[in-house]
């Protein structure tokens, strides 16, 4: 399997040019600020009395939501810079010339990049949250809901875009696919917002646009699912007003499992994409 | 020879970009075990024609055919690059491995029992001359060094056919002599050699067949012997009698050039036969040259551009 070559190679490239090193390395240290700053709010005092057990997890469970969500947007900007020149690239220098004479396909080749950087980003999601829930376990003993759900959510986040990256490598250079997914990210994520706020106000022209924009590239829809499985009961609970789903660090619902389903559906089709774009360019 | 399918065959090769022709038409045959030679000017259709052979690029019309598998069958012609080694005239190898991972790479890529691996790789850069500096990373290489290493990645496998687009491009003399023994070792084991160059001197040196190609077409395609005609001789030749001149009339042009007599459009078969003549004429022989027309005349006349004089 010639696809697996590629993936290695993928992979190895990460490790030999420090950027997993140097990602490692930053990861490690905001995990140490912020495991600081989590192991501060115990000691938070309310007329001189500590805060209770609950209040304290509820702040956790805040905190830890906006924390994560620094991480989700690190990985995406990650995935990105690293997908967006990983074909483009190398057609460009000249390196495809060499392997692509060898007897290999080009959808093994698209495929093999796709599942190297697969590796990438879900040994980063994985690994920087893994960490980070450890740490904030470790310090105010606060486990959110569902620590798995929210690690494959932000795992699923990561490789939509990586994925859109990887498709615009095929044919743009590396900065201006770059620039396109990053948009196209940002765009995704005020449309949450702006659906958000049509839900509140009941219009449901502004509600489309929000789910076009979801549909059309759902890391916003998989970021609302990550934050689902980390708010505890009592905030699901209470914050159940119409407004509270444009707030992009509040999720009123799990993501609903035809959206899941269409986020797998998404995966396969632009990737579909990229190997049939690919197999059409001439390097 | 003429039993065996020819390594290379094109048939109305043709690639077209918008409203630029890069090859018009190439039709040719390259017999298995040749060292070929493919001449041309810069943008003459070389790298397109290569790369349509390798499959990395699709042609507009015709067919070629590369160790008998049609380019247009994509999954006949993948197998058959298991039997083709290429350095690209645009070669970059991963600049975060060492040259000895590179090719491991390939000799995956290529599908090589991993047992050989070694055993090929130490092959490779010993046949390069990389051995000593094999476990050093791409990145730190001179682009001498690079050519070296794609020429070994070329080399993986024992391929049948080794197809090198200007292999001493980045190469002081020593590396192009290098490269010109590999090319000749490369044909001592049966392997043929498609040689994309403009370096008309590399060609001269180790081509057994030589096509010239401009404008996207091939204008002349033939043996060394073939292309080149020995049309002139110089002879320096002492004590010549008076009118010498005018018997050796039958043989060509002679024209005198201090001690040096030259005399054109003399056939090849005829020069013995001149220098007798000389000798009956009281002529003392010192030294016979005959002259080739080089590669560089015939390719500019070719080209119709104003050759150097030949003589």
């Amino acid at each position: 399997m010639r696809a697996l070559v590629i993936a290695r190679l993928v992979i190895r490239e990460g490790a030999r040019r420090r950027l997993l090193l140097a990602l490692l390395v930053l990861t490690l240290i905001v995990i140490a600020l912020t495991g600081w700053g989590f192991s501060r709010i115990p000691g938070i005092t309310q007329r001189g009395a500590p805060l209770p057990d609950t209040q304290v997890k509820l702040i956790a469970s805040q905190l830890l939501i906006l924390t994560m969500f620094m991480f989700s947007f690190v990985l995406a900007m990650a995935a990105v810079f690293v997908a967006a020149p990983q074909i483009s690239g190398e057609v460009e220098s000249g390196t495809a010339l060499a392997i692509l004479s060898r007897p290999i396909g080009r959808t093994e080749y698209v495929i093999g990049k796709w599942l190297g950087l697969t590796a990438l980003v879900a040994t980063y999601a994985g690994g920087a949250g893994a960490i980070e829930l450890g740490v904030v376990n470790a310090v105010v003993g606060y486990i959110p809901p569902e620590p798995m759900a929210f690690i494959a959510f932000a795992i699923a986040e990561g490789l939509v875009i990586m994925t859109l990256a990887l498709m615009l490598s095929t044919r743009l250079s590396g900065m201006v696919g770059g620039v396109i997914a990053l948009v196209l990210f940002g765009i995704a994520w005020i449309g949450g917002i702006v659906g958000g706020i049509g839900a509140a106000f009941d219009n449901a022209t502004i509600t489309h646009v929000g789910t076009a924009t979801k549909l059309i590239l759902p890391t916003d829809g998989l970021w609302r699912g990550a934050v689902y499985a980390l708010e505890p009961q009592v905030i699901t609970a209470v914050g159940q007003g119409p407004a509270a789903a444009a707030n992009p660090f509040f999720a009123t619902a799990p993501a609903p499992l035809p959206f899941e389903l269409y986020v797998v559906g998404w995966v396969a089709l632009v990737l579909g994409l990229a190997v049939l774009s690919f197999r059409a360019r001439e390097p | 020879m003429e039993s065996v399918a020819p390594a290379i065959r094109t048939d109305e090769l043709a690639k077209r970009y918008r409203r630029i022709t890069a090859l018009a038409g190439l039709t040719m045959s390259i017999p298995t075990g040749d060292v070929f030679g493919f001449l041309g000017p810069n943008g003459a259709g070389k790298t397109t024609a290569v790369k349509l052979l390798l499959g990395l690029a699709r042609p507009s019309s015709g067919e070629a055919w590369v160790l008998g598998a049609p380019i247009s069958d994509r999954s006949a012609h993948r197998h058959a690059r298991r039997g083709i080694g290429y350095l690209p005239e645009l070669f970059r190898y991963q600049h975060w491995l060492s040259a000895r991972e590179v090719l491991r790479v390939h000799c995956e890529l290529i599908g090589l029992d991993r047992a050989v691996w070694d055993a090929e790789i130490k092959d490779a850069v010993g046949i390069v001359g990389l051995a000593e500096r094999a476990d050093d990373r791409v990145g730190g290489y001179s682009k001498g060094m690079q050519q070296r290493l794609g020429l070994g990645v070329a080399l993986l496998g024992r391929p049948a056919l080794v197809l090198l687009d200007e292999p001493t491009s980045a190469l002081d003399p020593v590396g192009r002599h290098d490269v010109r023994e590999v090319i000749r070792e490369l044909k001592g084991r049966g392997t043929t050699v498609f040689l994309n160059s403009h370096l008309l001197t590399e060609v001269e040196q180790v081509c057994d067949r030589v096509a010239i190609v401009d404008k996207g077409r091939v204008i002349q395609v033939g043996t060394l012997a073939e292309l080149l005609v020995t049309d002139s001789v110089r002879i320096r030749a002492t004590g010549l009698e008076n009118g010498a001149h005018d018997a050796l009339r039958a043989f060509g042009d002679p024209q005198s050039e201090g001690d040096w007599l030259v005399v054109r459009g003399v056939a090849a078969d005829r020069v013995p036969d001149l220098v007798k003549a000389i000798v009956d004429r009281g002529g003392r022989i010192h030294a016979v040259e005959p002259r080739h027309e080089s590669l560089e005349d015939r390719f500019l006349s070719l080209l119709e551009k104003p050759g150097k004089g030949n003589t």
